[in-house]
């Protein structure tokens, strides 16, 4: 049964309304730019013409997206990548970021300041008691390839820090699960936990971190079997994501983990959703006596997360319903006009903080959940 | 609806985190369970001294008479069994009703395991030929021969990811109790009604609470549990088993490829052998590691299999119930499709038979489950895949191959009961370490006998024989 966030006070109904208009502004603002001869990217200018609207016209605001077919993912598979920069970036240092490749060609993403600027606005979320500005962070997530290492060490560096990083190779974690290397698994994962220990209790003075939950987990025990643990050795703030995040591992984390709620414990645990394509959507604050439930708000307006129904991915679900999570990324570097993510949940209702929709429970979707492979990270 | 919760060192755990566990023919939920992750695990796991530690404050025969006063609690009281009083028939209909098995299998089952419980002290002396048990938990002392012998424990808990869907299983582990090893189980996400019972029967009897861990959960937890245990057991597939080959410290239970095989001394009066091939085949509904999955003979082997086929071709599916079922559902209806797909395949090879084809169609499809109804193949050579096969529903091959072969092909085999009164066959078919429990003459594959280990000695797994000698100080 769903315990959703279903109801929304006047205040918030007209925030949310605000928010909407906003939405709605933006939405048109980023069309023009992605489909205008002189600003768009040579892949949306393609595509444009085989659209049967134009979208310069027949776009005034965001559920016009709507009349968009869902975006492919299978898209961003090969190049050439340039076709993705925006000619109104075109010349601008570029980045790109990969997502899967375990085996055959990853999905590329370009970027250029996105992954900056929404951490910059995640950075506005966290509170500095517990991350303090001017105060070191460690990295403890896949590195390589990804947006991951860069948006946190930039984060890092946005508050006034330094940040340490490991290597992590996931394309090798999944090999070693498909191959059934369980050994190999463990020693990899003790591999990467040892670089983090050693980093930790160097006296670099990090008081934050970014880890995946499992890698948090192993990090928590490697520091306990050592005689110590994440609050001894000085971390006060950790952000976490990258993988599913349950209630139930919530609790785990932080009543023996981490030795209570942030005032008991003295450690501020958050966590986060997110990937390549979207950005990082914020969670709620997670306490016990709502349950440990977590619920995710996306980045608006430059980026949107709905629950779709599962019969009709147009279609949102009532607020405390379940369905799938359908992304929209809205920036000048790149336009997702609707992906189906592989995930489900319940729809929250907007509050204050974040007017506009959000998403519980975040699982994995059920009719592709037996292929997920999470390892170590 | 019953809610069964985590338990660690015996102490209950609030979990946010449930799995609906359903009726298999209706879909209806019909018990929660509250799952951890690898982590809850990992942390217990550096407190499993503690449950040597509680065990060793009673000695193995309390221990032993524990065990009994557990037995008949468990077999025929009415304990607390998560949030609930559970009495025998709530168990019985909900064990039935999780994993498929007819109700008078589920009976069956817990009586064996009540028997194994309440002969602990007979099987352990069987176990280790007659060792005076406080040998083991002081660690040494003097066996009667003027020589000081020494066995130390390996580790403080006995690890196991316990099957979903086999009640019979569970007498594997329970010898670690009166060894005074405690327990870390993670519960087959189907059956979690036996170790959930049998734990709650043990701390009723007096065992020490603290000796138990029950962690339900996904892969994680059972992972977690193979890995931070010094000593564990798992069943799973025959890729499972392989997977752990040659690991010390993990016992992996997987198929058992049983067989009989009937030598040419003995083959021509094979008809008195019928009863003991029919109940290897169908006992249990063919579920089991024990039951029998090839029958092997040099000659009157379509006359077998026909003979076999005609006893259990004509079994059909009968509610849960029944005293009289003998067959269990699949509840998830893709093994059962898929296990019938791949008989289909075996069957197009050229040299095998189906013998049971007019007794109508085998695979039964139901809204939430399946079932498969008995098969008998004849193969006319050893060299056919069938022959080396092995499904989850009453299944055998009939095999023809020359008895000087038999042993050299028959392949890993749990049960071989070899029918013969041929010396030099019997002393082979000792010698032959493909087989694991051998038994000579028509005893059924499923008969075990208690008092003889199973697939390895607990106590060579828990216990390592060591030198410990002693001199005085001046």
């Amino acid at each position: 049964m769903s315990n959703a966030e279903t109801s929304v006070s006047p205040e918030v109904a007209q925030r949310a309304a605000d928010a909407k208009d906003r939405l709605n502004e933006h939405t048109l603002k980023t069309v023009h730019w992605h489909f205008s001869d002189e600003t768009g990217s040579p892949f949306w200018l393609q595509k444009k013409s085989e659209l049967n609207f134009d979208p310069l016209k027949d776009v005034k605001g965001f559920d016009d997206l709507k009349k968009f077919p869902h975006f492919e993912d299978e898209w961003l598979r090969g190049g050439p990548v340039n076709r993705w920069v925006p000619k109104g970036h075109a010349g601008k240092p570029t980045y790109v970021f990969e997502t899967g490749g375990t085996t055959g060609i990853p999905k590329s993403r370009v970027v250029l300041e996105d992954h900056w600027k929404d951490y910059e606005l995640f950075s506005d979320t966290l509170p500095d008691e517990y991350f303090p500005r001017n105060s070191n962070w460690l990295m403890l997530g896949p590195s390589g390839p990804r947006r991951l290492r860069l948006a946190v060490e930039h984060l890092a560096q946005h508050r006034g820090g330094i940040c340490f990083c490991i290597d992590l190779d996931p394309r090798w974690v999944v090999k070693l699960i498909k191959k059934g290397w369980m050994e190999h698994l463990e020693e990899y994962k003790k591999h990467c936990i040892d670089q983090a220990v050693t980093v930790l209790t160097a006296g670099h003075d990090i008081k934050c971190m970014f880890a995946t939950p499992k890698l948090l987990e192993s990090l928590g025990e490697a520091l306990e079997e050592k005689g110590t643990s994440l609050p001894e050795v000085g971390i006060t703030g950790i952000f976490s994501g990258g993988t599913e995040f349950t209630p139930q591992w919530t609790k785990f984390c932080v009543e023996e983990l981490l030795g209570g709620s942030p005032e008991e414990g003295g450690v501020y645990m958050t966590p986060t959703y997110g990937n390549t394509l979207m950005g990082l959507a914020c969670s709620k604050p997670v306490t016990a006596a709502d349950g440990y439930k977590i619920s995710y708000y996306a980045p608006q307006p430059r980026a949107v997360t709905e629950v779709v129904s599962f019969d009709d991915y147009d279609q949102v679900v009532g607020y405390g319903e379940t369905g799938r999570v359908k992304l929209y990324t809205l920036t000048d570097e790149f336009f997702v006009p609707g992906f189906m993510e592989r995930d489900e949940g319940e729809r929250e209702a907007p509050f204050n903080t974040y007017p506009w929709d959000g998403v519980s429970g975040v699982r994995p979707f059920h009719e592709l959940a037996s292929a997920t492979t999470v390892g170590v990270y | 609806m019953i809610t069964l919760s985590p338990l660690r060192w015996g102490k209950p755990y609030e979990s946010l985190d449930f799995t609906n566990v359903v009726h298999f023919d209706t879909g209806e939920p019909i018990a929660k369970i509250g799952n951890v992750g690898g982590g809850i695990v990992g942390r217990d796991m550096r407190l499993a001294h503690k449950a040597r530690e509680a065990l060793l404050q009673l000695t193995p025969a309390d221990l032993i008479d524990k065990c009994k006063i557990a037995a008949k609690l468990f077999e025929t009281g009415t304990l607390s069994v998560g949030d609930s009083q559970q009495t025998v028939d709530d168990f019985v209909h909900q064990q039935s009703a999780s994993t498929g098995l007819p109700e008078h299998m589920c009976r069956s089952n817990m009586q064996k395991n009540s028997f194994v419980l309440s002969n602990m002290d007979q099987i352990l002396d069987c176990l280790t030929r007659g060792l005076d048990l406080s040998i083991l938990s002081r660690g040494y002392g003097e066996e009667g021969r003027g020589v000081t012998v020494s066995f130390q424990s390996q580790t403080p808990v006995l690890g196991a990811v316990l099957p979903n869907n086999s009640p019979g299983v569970h007498t594997l582990w329970l010898p670690a109790i009166p060894l005074q090893v405690g327990l870390a189980l993670k519960p087959g996400s189907q059956e979690p009604w036996t170790p959930y019972r049998m734990v709650s029967a043990f701390i009723e009897a007096g065992v020490p609470a603290e000796a138990f861990g029950l962690y339900p959960g996904g892969h994680d937890a059972g992972g977690a549990i193979m890995t931070k245990t010094p000593r564990s057991m798992i069943f799973g597939s025959a890729q499972t088993v392989a997977q752990h080959a040659g690991n010390p410290k993990v016992q992996a239970h997987g198929p058992g490829f049983s067989k009989i095989l009937i030598a040419d001394d003995v083959v021509d009066q094979w008809e008195s052998f019928l009863d003991v091939m029919v109940e290897s085949v169908l006992s249990n509904s063919g579920r089991s590691c024990i039951n029998c999955s090839g029958i092997w003979a040099s000659r009157h082997t379509k006359e077998i299999a026909q003979a076999i086929a005609e006893r259990i071709g004509p079994v059909d599916v009968t509610p849960p119930s029944d005293p009289e079922a003998k067959l269990a559902a699949f509840t998830v209806p893709a093994m059962a499709t898929g296990t019938h797909a791949m008989v289909q395949q075996d069957l197009a090879e050229s040299g095998v038979e189906d013998m049971t084809a007019a007794f109508g169609e085998k695979l039964i499809e139901r809204d939430h489950c399946a079932y498969l109804r008995p098969m008998v193949v004849h193969a006319d050579s050893p060299d056919r895949q069938v022959a080396s096969k092995e499904y989850m529903f009453p299944f055998v091959s009939v095999v023809q191959c020359p008895e000087k072969d038999m042993l050299n092909r028959i392949g890993p085999t749990l049960v071989g009961t070899v029918l013969t009164r041929n010396e030099s066959l019997i002393e082979a078919a000792g010698a032959c370490v493909e087989i694991d429990r051998l038994n000579i003459g028509p005893i059924a594959t499923n008969r075990l006998n208690w008092l003889q280990p199973h697939e390895g000695n607990i106590i060579d797994f828990l216990f390592r024989s060591r030198a410990y000698q002693i001199a005085e100080i001046s």
